[in-house]
């Protein structure tokens, strides 16, 4: 049935918009960190967990509200990361790419070995408030509750993110130090500060995005490992110099990927990787990516 | 008055500083003697041993290509997990005599290190990080799928092999197995060294420092980078199919992520770039790892990320070769005193 | 004559202590218990060692004038690792027997060394068919998917439910548990409307959940590992798949007693088939449970049982030969040994060493504020069909 099929595509492309939209906000943090301070951060993934577990525990142990635990997870795990950035990172700018991924691989080991130790190896299991756990019908379409607030307050957060970057001051400066650190502190912008408080955003949203994705793609110790990938994908596909970039890259991938595992269930994981591949070799700096390569 | 150049003394002085360098020193001789003390010392740990001279062939080949040609790779498990696999279902299916399976997987995952090579080839540092983990991370998938061919998730089972050269049996100590790995990482190592030490490892150093310039001054870098990748590609594969062989078994494990990054961490504990870095690495790495992990059994990996970070803050040179604190400082104070 | 017999007492006494000496060193007999303390699978691991531990508490921790030593080594699910300790262990500290093997190819890959070394190797958790036909010396405590699977698959042909998609994650034993479901099934009558296998690190199950609906099945077959199975039954019900008439049901494993509680009531009304229940009604099974729980601080699954088993297994071996520690001798006595388990009546089956148990069919529901697997049905002493298949 042709419309059965429709039907079909149509839950298809929204469960993969969805996902994209998680994956977004939990790899936006790495693209600007990437783009901005030249570090790979491929302990990116250690700040989502972060957030997920904080937001297990607030729900599950002392049953605050979810909707007010996503806050919460964005400011706690912010915090942290200004944390880490102001006594770890920063002495790690100028080293080369190697140091960089050898001391994240060694913070993500750490991690999960410590949350291990506190919370155990099992999955954590979020408890959603009612109105989130139902379903509703869209002209035959069926869409959870859940998907669709996650969504919109993606979309919200990238309409935020955007306007952030073009329209304010800030936002104005922060492309700057990301186009040439020298000159802009050379002008007057306080670089050293706009790493801080870049990195601590984009910590902050990958907490928040942990929080959110705990339910959809599952939370056990071993997550930043697990995603790992996909967050490289979004950035190396998306490129860094933009926050429309990465998004379009995590549609892409989510669509590619929700949809892949539908109509070509055997080589579900391969497409991601395959794709990666291509556009690295195509345009190293990314799909999406204005301006030069580093 | 300027006075020419002496060209053929200055041909000489080179060919002499290479001579120089290829020389055996003393401190070399005395370290191959360690892992044939070992035997006799002991001799209830030929297991461990065997781990380490595998695990140090497979930093050695990691060594050439990050060390010397200054490609970062996240993925080089790829190219062991296909040694293995090749090794392994060579002999299950083929014939199972360990020498002949150890050149075909040596030829096997050269062809994919020669073929993939391509793609380590262009982008920056951060492109090769990704396009390697993504190598190693689709090598898995199809390892993963190809369950008929390699078993899947269960591994590769009855890979039983013949005595080696006919005479000796891969025993239950295994002994055996470790002296074969030990003279297979001794040939292998005496490989790596000639090629170093010659022209051509010269000018991969220099490739290292500065891409641009060394190409500048007509050095072919995409050949020389195929070339040592490829090489590198054979010794990661030998290093996969030793460890089939002995232990009579490959699981997708081969190919996981966390032995990319293990023989990471072994050649920064051991220090890139002067070849014997992979094998001290691979010597403290495995007896690091048996030691924490009979104390902490469920957290050693928490130890792990400890001591990579707190090498990378320290400084890899600082703490591998001591010797250059006192020479950074003695340089910094030089040029104190020069402004 | 005074010197001789002096001589003689000190020859016969130096002969006695040194005997004895000897005797002493002999009187521990080792356990090599290999298990993934760490990783995805540690679960297993800390539950067997609880039982473990649970067994030696309540039967004391010597058999036959033997001291029984335990080491316990985590191999963190890798099969290398597993081959490795359990050769150390076999060579190196002398064990007479080999136990644990969380997973599949961790046991697959320890099977020539408990030939070699003429140990018994007892399988307490991995389940799939072919383990027990790697070496002669293998015995298993846990039990087969194909075991289990077929009871589910007979309670669904004989319940009106004729169409059937299987949904499992792609590796070993999702790959056993399908083909032993649709085997079964199909030869009872029913139809397999789609063979949906999901990658194992898979974060959203949105295409597959999407290709059952289209399916329109009566019963969608879930086999995932122990903690997926909670956020697939979540996005199951988020989908409205419960509602749309599709039933769910599966092998024990995606209600595992140990995380049934936190999944939640998503899981309410599944039925599966499996071999042991936390809430199966014997007076050994309650005092098992009451004890483990107040020991471990956790309710036991069918890994802890697994383990209790074997350690019952090794105990009993023992009695049996009085205390001779070799390695053929032992297996005999394992062979055919039968008893009450707090799974119910098993026994070892003499031709292929896999364990004969009772097969019960249950459903999830709630008893105060915990929710249980109830069992409602029993198959009983089932063996392994696959290698029953065999000629």
């Amino acid at each position: 049935m042709p419309e059965q099929r429709a039907i079909s595509m149509l839950t298809i492309l929204f469960d993969g918009i969805a996902y994209g939209m998680l994956l977004f906000v939990l790899a936006c943090g790495l693209a600007v960190t990437l783009g901005l301070m030249n570090f790979v951060n491929l302990a990116h993934g250690a700040f989502a967990m972060a957030g997920g577990y904080l937001t297990v525990i607030l729900t599950g142990r002392y049953g605050i509200p979810f909707l007010m635990c996503l806050p919460i997870a964005f400011v706690a795990v912010a915090l942290l990361g200004a944390v880490l950035e102001r006594a770890l990172y920063r002495r790690l700018y100028l080293k080369g790419h190697l140091e960089q991924v050898l001391f994240s691989i060694g913070i993500v080991f750490m991690a999960v070995a410590a949350v291990d130790y506190a919370m155990g190896s099992q999955q954590q299991f979020m408890q959603l408030p009612e109105f989130l756990r139902g379903r509703i019908e869209v002209a035959g379409v069926g869409i959870g509750a859940y998907r669709l607030f996650i969504v919109v307050l993606c979309a919200l957060l990238a309409l935020a993110l955007q306007w952030v970057l073009v329209g304010t001051r800030f936002g104005s400066r922060l492309r700057a130090a990301v186009d040439d650190p020298r000159v802009a502190s050379g002008l007057g912008i306080n670089v050293d500060r706009i790493f801080l408080v870049t990195f601590a955003f984009g910590s902050g949203l990958a907490g928040l995005g942990g929080a959110l994705g705990a339910e959809i793609l599952g939370l056990d110790p071993t997550f930043p490992l697990k995603f790992m990938i996909y967050f490289l994908v979004v950035v190396s596909v998306g490129g860094t110099t933009s926050v429309t970039g990465p998004l379009l890259a995590s549609l892409l991938l989510g669509i590619a990927d929700v949809a892949g595992k539908y109509y070509i269930p055997n080589a579900g994981a391969f497409i991601i990787y395959c794709v990666m591949i291509a556009v690295l070799m195509i345009r190293p700096q990314g799909l999406f990516a204005r301006g030069s390569s580093r | 008055m300027i006075t020419p150049p002496n060209h053929s003394a200055i041909i000489e002085a080179v060919a002499a500083s290479f001579t120089h360098a290829t020389r055996w020193r003393a401190l070399e001789a005395a370290f191959w003697l360690l892992p044939l003390a070992a035997v006799l010392v002991f001799p209830r740990h030929y297991l461990l041993l065997n781990e380490i001279a595998i695990l140090g062939l497979f930093a050695l080949s990691l060594d050439l290509v990050l060390g010397y040609a200054g490609i970062v790779s996240l993925g080089h498990a790829a190219l062991f997990g296909f040694g293995a696999y090749g090794a392994a279902l060579f002999a299950k299916h083929i014939h199972a005599d360990p020498l002949l399976g150890l050149a075909v997987a040596i030829a096997a995952a050269a062809a994919l290190g020669l073929v993939t090579s391509v793609l380590v080839l262009r982008g920056s540092d951060l492109t090769r990080l990704m396009v390697t983990l993504g190598i190693s991370l689709i090598l898995y998938e199809i390892a993963n799928q190809l369950r008929w061919l390699t078993g899947g998730a269960d591994g590769l089972q009855g890979v039983v092999m013949k005595p080696l050269l006919g005479a000796f049996e891969f025993d239950l100590s295994g002994r055996t197995a470790y002296l074969y790995s030990l003279v297979v990482l001794f040939a292998s190592f005496l490989v790596a060294r000639r090629v170093v030490h010659a022209p051509f490892g010269l000018s991969l150093q220099a490739l290292r420092d500065n891409r641009l310039r060394a190409s500048a001054v007509g050095v072919p870098v995409n050949f020389r980078l195929t070339a040592i990748y490829t090489l590198a590609a054979a010794m990661a594969g030998a290093a996969g199919a030793l460890l089939a062989q002995t232990t009579g078994f490959a699981s997708l494990d081969v190919l996981a992520f966390h032995r990319s990054a293990e023989v990471l961490l072994v050649l920064v504990i051991g220090g890139a770039g002067y070849l014997y870095g992979g094998l001290i690495g691979a010597a403290l790495f495995a007896l690091m790892h048996d030691r924490i992990s009979a104390l902490t059994p469920q957290y050693w990996q928490f130890w792990i990320g400890l001591i990579l970070v707190l090498i990378v803050l320290i400084g890899r040179e600082r703490l591998v070769r001591p010797w250059t604190w006192i020479a950074a400082a003695r340089a910094a104070q030089r040029t104190a005193r020069t402004r | 004559m005074h010197q001789v017999s002096l001589l003689k007492r000190l020859a016969a006494f130096a002969l006695m202590a040194g005997l004895a000496g000897a005797a002493m060193a002999q009187d521990a007999v080792k356990v090599g218990l290999i298990l993934p303390m760490t990783g995805p699978f540690a679960s297993t691991g800390k539950q067997i060692e609880a039982a473990v531990k649970l067994y030696m508490q309540r039967n004391g921790a010597s058999v036959a004038g033997k001291k029984i030593e335990v080491i316990l080594k985590d191999d963190g699910g890798v099969a290398d690792t597993t081959r490795r300790l359990a050769q150390e262990l076999v060579v190196n500290d002398k064990v007479q027997f080999l136990a644990g093997f969380g997973l599949t190819p961790l046991a697959l890959a320890t099977a020539p060394i408990a030939t070699q070394g003429k140990v018994p190797m007892i399988v307490m958790a991995a389940a799939t068919s072919i383990i027990t036909e790697q070496s002669p010396f293998i015995v298993r405590t846990s039990f087969t998917l194909p075991q289990v699977a077929i009871g589910i698959a007979d309670w669904a042909a004989k319940n009106k439910i004729r169409k059937v998609v299987s949904l499992v994650s792609d590796y070993g034993p999702g790959i056993d548990a399908e083909n032993a479901f649709k085997g079964r099934f199909t030869a009872a009558g029913g139809q397999m409307a789609a063979e949906l296998r999901v990658p194992l690190a898979n974060p959203d199950f949105a295409p597959f959940l999407q290709r059952v609906r289209d399916a329109a099945p009566d019963a969608v077959f879930v086999f995932v590992p122990s903690g997926v199975g909670a956020s697939f039954a979540k996005q199951f019900v988020e989908r409205g798949l419960d509602k749309s008439g599709i039933r769910l049901i599966g092998t024990g494993d995606v209600t595992d007693d140990d995380i049934l509680n936190r999944m939640g009531d998503v899981t309410l009304g599944v039925i599966t088939s499996h071999h042991y229940s936390a809430a199966h009604p014997s007076a050994v099974n309650r005092a098992f449970v009451d004890a483990f729980t107040k020991a471990a601080q956790m309710r036991p699954n069918f890994m802890a049982v697994g383990g209790y088993d074997g350690m019952h297994l090794i105990y009993k071996s023992l009695e049996a030969t009085k205390g001779a520690t070799g390695g053929e001798a032992l297996l005999a006595a394992m062979k055919g040994m039968s008893w009450e388990s707090p799974r119910g009546p098993v026994s070892i089956d003499p031709q292929t060493r896999d364990i004969i148990q009772n097969v019960y069919i249950r459903k999830v529901e709630k008893s105060g504020d915990q929710l249980y697997n109830v069992e409602f049905d029993t198959i009983p002493m089932v063996k392994d069909p696959v290698k029953a298949a065999k000629p």
